[in-house]
């Protein structure tokens, strides 16, 4: 059943690559997005469960995580024909293609027990991604696709060598020789120690970068800032999650063979560090997509933070990779059509958006005010959760330098979304045809409502969920 | 200094300094492929039965990292008609003294890791944490995008002979990991570099300075 998830999408690819007709390969992305999250859902309802030792497997930490990037995909998928009917001057074929083999890979990352084909799925996910990048054909989409390149490789050479660290840590303890995460974690007590947290600094450092967490974020704002809304949105809500994702699996290697707390402290600090970095730069930014980009540096912060903090933190951690996902794919779409609207994504260029584009505009404010951690959507509970477990779990320090720099970011990003959504726009914006319809904005206003439901209410089987998947991440030894 | 295993390896850091000396853009290249070739025999001497398989890991290293990717790196150099890296990041002698500087950390700090009995007295570890920095130093430090992929040819080297103290225990991960992280990441950016070439007629990164805030 799991391989059907990461089959499914790469059929989906090998069918959008082979249709001729431009108007069927656009929606060939949709109908496979859906497939794939029937399937996951009917996996999760239908309780399907495989036994220990399988390569593949959904247990409840795959499932937040592989369900969030599905319900995504599809989001981003049902934008791509309106998209595409914009785009008629680019060949399309291995954009779709693409997005579909992105889908499959992060399914596979994220069904992975097994420290090597984690790693293998990561370095993939990466690979599909960069004709994503480079769709627009420019100088400047070449130079954001060579520094992701670039950067995202020594990232995952130094996850490799962080596995074989752990690998070899297995060894010296005298370990069978398995890779599988349930022998991992089950010979996890006798591993040894110096290659262990050498292992898994290297680990943090290698999917650390694919996360983006600073300061190995350097690709993220020329890579967010040249990519298309779909891409932005795929990235940050899908990319960002799968890395953390592959860090949770590790994590809990190193949690279970008793360094836990040094593992912690480091998780601490790099998420402390994202946020704070991101508050300095978001700060004044005048170009709408890297403040995205940026935004999205902070929030991997705070997911790694309540990884750090652990207790309750964990479980908020875990809330806010679904709010952050969702809420970014808001966002990413919204500003693709503020910036095809203004033909620019830049504040000298973008004032009035509310009042040129009432969808798209008030959907980009709404995004905003979620982002930030304003009741009443989603993202407010799960931040709220994280700062709670922060205060209560004795960690006032990192508490209150985290509420102080939610504030800066509020504050900062706040001025430079009302000056782009607010007034009038601006006569050099005029020149272009484009309007809201039906098509681009849809797919946003349902995201938008599902980051305002989880606000609101939170259905009882996904707190068991969340709790389940808390609690495998929590075992001490 | 009796194990031979130790004598490729000192030869491998010895590489290192070459190519992170050499302004030659040839010379980078030919560097990387001969560190290549010496590390495609690493498998025959740190494993002692001699199979098949190990046998293949020799030959298909040899062959990409030796032969494969040099010669696609000297054939993107030479249609550029670039010869020289000129004015890196970081000059030759400081990236010299660096190189020296990442060696003796690497030394020091695989004392403090404790080795299987069968690796104990070996370079192993030394060389592979050298070899990881210096490959990182030339991708940081040189502007040409064909140097930036030498420096990461290195690094993977130096992933590779760390791959040596488990090409026992778990053999696969070791061949699919490292050649597949090479074959691809090379393979894609060699495409990269050959848009990079189209778009400015150049190879050199500097002009890929753009985006910034």
């Amino acid at each position: 059943m799991e391989v059907g998830l990461v089959l499914l999408p790469l059929l989906g690819a090998v069918v959008a690559a082979l249709v001729r007709s431009r108007e069927r390969r656009a929606w060939v992305v949709p109908a496979a997005g859906v497939l794939h999250l029937l399937l996951l859902g009917g996996m999760v309802l239908g309780n399907v469960r495989s036994g220990r030792g399988f390569w593949l497997r959904l247990d409840p930490l795959a499932t937040v995580i592989l369900g969030t990037i599905s319900v995504l995909f599809v989001v981003a998928a049902f934008y791509l024909p309106g998209y595409l009917a914009l785009r008629r001057d680019r060949d399309d074929r291995v954009f779709c293609a693409g997005l579909l083999v992105f889908l499959a890979m992060t399914s596979l990352l994220a069904l992975a027990q097994h420290l090597g084909l984690l790693w293998v799925a990561m370095e993939a996910t990466t690979l599909a991604t960069a004709p994503l990048l480079y769709f627009n054909r420019t100088a400047r989409s070449l130079e954001a696709t060579w520094k992701y390149l670039m950067i995202g490789s020594v990232g995952i050479a130094i996850a490799l060598l962080g596995s074989l660290f752990l690998a070899y840590s297995a060894h010296v303890g005298g370990a069978e020789p398995s890779l599988l995460f349930d022998d991992l974690l089950a010979g996890a007590g006798s591993f040894s120690r110096p290659w262990l947290r050498a292992a898994f600094v290297l680990l943090l450092v290698g999917y650390g970068t694919k996360m983006g967490l600073a300061p190995l974020h350097t690709w993220k704002p020329d890579a967010y800032g040249e990519a298309s809304g779909i891409v932005g949105a795929l990235l940050a809500g899908g990319m960002t999650n799968a890395a953390f994702l592959a860090l949770l699996r590790v994590y809990r290697v190193v949690n279970a063979a008793g360094e836990g707390a040094f593992a912690r402290e480091l998780l601490v600090f790099m998420g402390l560090v994202s946020i704070a970095l991101a508050a300095v730069f978001v700060v004044r930014q005048r170009d709408l997509k890297r403040m995205l980009a940026y935004s999205s540096v902070e929030h991997v912060g705070i997911l790694v933070l309540g990884i750090g903090l652990g207790g309750i933190g964990v479980f908020g951690s875990l809330l806010h990779a679904i709010n952050n996902g969702l809420t970014k794919g808001v966002l990413f779409l919204s500003v693709g059509n503020i910036h095809r609207a203004f033909g620019s994504k830049h504040l000298d260029e973008v004032s009035g958006a509310i009042s040129r584009l009432p969808v798209s505009g008030s959907l980009f404010l709404v995004g905003f005010f979620a982002i930030t951690g304003s009741p009443p959507f989603g993202p407010f509970v799960s931040e709220f959760t994280i700062v709670n477990a922060a205060i209560g779990g004795g960690h006032a320090v990192a508490g209150t330098l985290l509420l102080v720099l939610l504030g800066i970011v509020f504050i900062g990003m706040g001025s430079t979304v009302l000056s782009a959504v607010q007034g009038r726009p601006g006569t050099a914006s005029a020149g272009t045809p484009y309007k809201d319809d039906l098509a681009r904005t849809a797919p946003i206003l349902v995201a938008a409502a599902l980051v305002l439901l989880l606000g609101l209410w939170l259905p009882e089987p996904l707190v068991s969920l969340l709790e389940r998947a808390a609690e495998g991440l929590e075992a001490r030894p | 200094m009796t194990h031979p295993v130790d004598i490729l390896l000192v030869l491998v850091i010895l590489l290192n300094f070459l190519v992170l000396g050499t302004p030659s853009l040839r010379m980078t290249i030919r560097g990387a492929a001969l560190q290549g070739t010496l590390l495609a025999l690493l498998p025959l001497l740190v494993h002692r039965g001699f199979g098949w398989r190990v046998a293949a890991i020799a030959v298909a290293t040899m062959a990409l990292k030796g032969l494969l990717i040099p010669g696609l790196l000297e054939k993107a150099m030479r249609d550029v008609h670039i010869r020289r890296e000129v004015e890196p990041y970081v000059g030759f002698v400081p990236s010299l003294f660096l190189c020296a500087v990442g060696t003796a950390l690497a030394i020091l700090f695989s004392g403090n890791l404790p080795l299987a009995p069968e690796h104990a007295g070996t370079l192993l570890v030394p060389a592979s944490l050298a070899t990881l920095l210096s490959g990182f130093l030339v991708l940081t430090t040189r502007k040409k995008a064909i140097s930036q992929v030498v420096g990461y040819l290195i690094l993977e080297n130096g992933i590779f002979i760390f791959g040596q103290l488990l090409i026992e225990a778990m053999p696969f991960l070791v061949e699919a990991g490292v050649l597949l992280d090479l074959f691809v990441g090379i393979f894609i950016m060699g495409i990269v570099i050959n848009h990079i070439r189209q778009e400015f007629s150049s190879l050199d990164t500097e002009l890929l300075s753009e985006l910034k805030d």
